[in-house]
């Protein structure tokens, strides 16, 4: 019976399409869209992925998330490497600063400031010179997306194409000239400015003078410590906030989860990919099944039982459910590989499958069930009706 | 009840009711089909004949009186039991022919077994070999849409005739089709189909049939009038 109800479904081409191509409408939205979100609210945390080293992050217990700065005094730095259980904790600064550009304009940018004698908390690669140049004089480096764009010099002649900044070059950072050292390149983040990274000294010297200006104290951990307990050891001695890396990353994430219209906006188009789909599927199974009825009512008279029926409905749903979940999880696989290079979001970790696949299968069981209430309703006798 | 009365119905009564207005289809029906005989039901259109057989095909629950089929009251089985009675003896004919439209000849045929549980492959063998008996071993692996009137219901008598059932039961078997072709079916029925451990019965219209019929009902509004053996008593 069950090749009958295959044969029956494909049968109809036209029909059979419809109802494909509705599934993998709704699974492409259904993944596609999350795996776009997913990927921005990863880009929320990613300069703490890009930090790397550190155990635990120590900075003002106000802090709600990683671009939320507030400053702390020198003094608590050595205050955090008292503690037991410390095995280093250095300073780093993360400020915005403008750089007076060769053109005579002004661009933001994103300073960070790392320990002057080791340089913990550098940028994840380095394209161009190396991350130990920043301790020449006046030494920072760029990241290369800033360096071809935000930062670019203007071409000699007018209206030509601009110059990427490349070492040698010189920027002035609050009236404090800065020389390029080195290229690099970071994960993107929610802020689009370019990233300039020094020493910490320097980074003091170029920012606005202030009575506190560390932005973190980056710790690491004696081997075998618990960090848990580490980190309320800190909080307790210090009165400031320290989190391990992954607990600050879930911090800002859910900061952004909460204040930002970021998730609702996903939340819709999932939803409305998920209506749109369930309709556009759902009706035309629907549709599918009672232009077949006479056909489940001619095998309902020759003695096919409620249960045979509804099991060959439910393969029909199966089918076209599977296939058009296949389609629409490859072809959101397509489109994340085709983006991979661009500064589109996108992440498409093994949870989105089993989301998408759950809100395909409850598409097809809803589809599935108004076809089969139809035909266990049907009364067998419609077989000799005209 | 004789050995040879095959379907015995007694003092049925069917009431249609759609939306408060009753109708009457079948109004205190007695009736007696003997084994191995071609019983046409006759009459006007709406005078309840395909009511009728649907009841006797147990695929239609009377409202009273009782109609046994060889010896099986069908109002007192159970769901499965009447589901299970029908896939062995009961064989269908339609006007419309109602093959399955992406199903081919020979796996139309083979519904009615594989419904009964036999495997694909040996019951589409089968339904080749009575394809062939019915002149279309040709066209086994046609669909309905490629056949003519003609085939398709001579594929239907093969799909009522492929499980050996004891009754087959047919609703305006010729309508549907010129004289000729006509003909040839109801043939087809009488020759091939029918034989002593089985009954026939068919409702038509179709005047010119009328001579294959070994006793013919004629009913008007719900009653038998009377049942005849030739269309010359009508
Ligand atoms: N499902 C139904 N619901 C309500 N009334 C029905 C239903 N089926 C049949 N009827 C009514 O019952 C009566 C008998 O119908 P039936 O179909 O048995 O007649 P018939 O003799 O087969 O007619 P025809 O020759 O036109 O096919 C008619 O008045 C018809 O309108
Ligand atoms: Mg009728």
């Amino acid at each position: 019976m069950y090749h009958i109800a295959l044969k029956m479904l494909m049968g109809d081409r036209g029909k059979y399409l419809g109802i494909v191509m509705g599934l993998t409408f709704a699974s492409l939205i259904m993944t596609q869209q999350p795996a776009i979100f997913l990927g921005l609210m990863t880009r929320t945390f990613s300069f703490i992925s890009d930090v790397g080293l550190p155990d635990i992050w120590v900075m003002d217990s106000k802090v709600q998330f990683v671009d939320d700065i507030k400053p702390l005094q020198d003094t608590e730095l050595y205050r955090v490497r008292g503690i037991s259980g410390v095995e280093w904790a250095m300073p780093m600064y993360k400020g915005m600063l403008k750089a007076r550009l060769a053109d005579g304009t002004f661009q933001t940018c994103i300073v960070i400031g790392l320990d002057d004698a080791t340089l913990i908390g550098g940028p994840p690669v380095m394209l161009q010179g190396k991350l130990e140049d920043l301790r020449r004089s006046d030494a920072v480096i760029v990241d290369i997306d800033g360096a071809k764009d935000k930062l670019a010099k203007p071409s000699a002649t007018p209206g030509g194409k601009t110059k990427p900044l490349q070492i040698g070059d010189d920027l002035e950072l609050n009236d404090r000239r800065a020389i390029v050292v080195g290229m690099s390149k970071v994960s993107r983040t929610f802020q689009a400015q370019p990233v300039v990274y020094t020493t910490y000294s320097r980074a003091k010297n170029y920012a606005p003078r202030e009575r506190k200006l560390l932005s973190f104290v980056l710790v690491k951990a004696k081997k075998g410590q618990d960090l848990a307990q580490l980190t309320k050891r800190i909080r307790e001695t210090t009165g400031l906030a320290a989190y391990t890396s992954s607990e600050f990353k879930d911090l800002t994430y859910r900061y952004f989860m909460k204040n930002t219209g970021i998730p609702i906006n996903f939340g819709i188009s999932v939803t409305l990919g998920f209506i749109v789909g369930a309709a556009i599927a759902g009706q035309t199974f629907y549709n599918f099944t009672l232009e077949n009825l006479r056909q489940f009512g001619v095998l309902k008279a020759m003695g096919t039982s409620n249960w045979v029926l509804l099991k060959m409905i439910l393969l029909q749903a199966i089918l076209v459910g599977s296939i058009g979940y296949g389609l629409g999880v490859g072809l959101t696989a397509l489109f994340g590989y085709s983006m991979r290079n661009t500064i589109l979001a996108f992440r498409f970790p093994w949870q989105l499958l089993i989301f998408s696949g759950a809100g395909i299968s409850l598409i097809c069981v809803f589809a599935a069930i108004i076809s089969i209430l139809k035909v266990i309703r049907l009364e067998p006798a419609v077989v000799f009706k005209g | 009840m004789e050995s040879n009365t095959a379907v015995s119905c007694r003092n049925v009564v069917k009431v249609y009711d759609t939306g408060g207005q009753k109708v009457t289809a079948l109004n205190d029906i007695d009736l007696e089909i003997r084994m191995g005989e071609l019983m046409m039901l006759v009459g006007p259109s709406g005078c309840g004949k395909t009511t009728l057989i649907s009841v006797i095909a147990g695929i239609l629950d009377q409202d009273e009186g009782s109609c046994e089929v060889f010896g099986k009251n069908l109002l007192t089985l159970r769901n499965h039991e009447k589901l299970d009675f029908r896939a062995k003896n009961i064989g269908f004919v339609f006007q419309a022919y109602n093959l399955l439209p992406s199903l081919t000849a020979a796996e139309n045929v083979s519904v009615p077994l594989i419904i009964n549980g036999m495997k694909r492959v040996e019951a589409e063998r089968k339904a080749s070999q009575l394809l062939e008996q019915v002149g279309l071993g040709e066209r086994t692996a046609s669909l309905p849409s490629q056949l003519s009137g003609g085939q398709q219901q001579r594929v239907a008598i093969a799909r009522a005739l492929v499980h050996d059932p004891r009754l087959i039961v047919c609703d305006e078997p010729t309508s549907a089709l010129d004289h000729e072709t006509g003909h040839t079916v109801m043939e087809l029925l009488k020759d091939v189909a029918l034989h002593k451990d089985r009954v026939l019965v068919i409702v038509t219209h179709d005047a010119r049939i009328f001579n294959f019929a070994d006793r013919i009902a004629a009913m008007d509004d719900g009653h038998i009038l009377k049942v005849v053996n030739s269309a010359a008593q009508l």
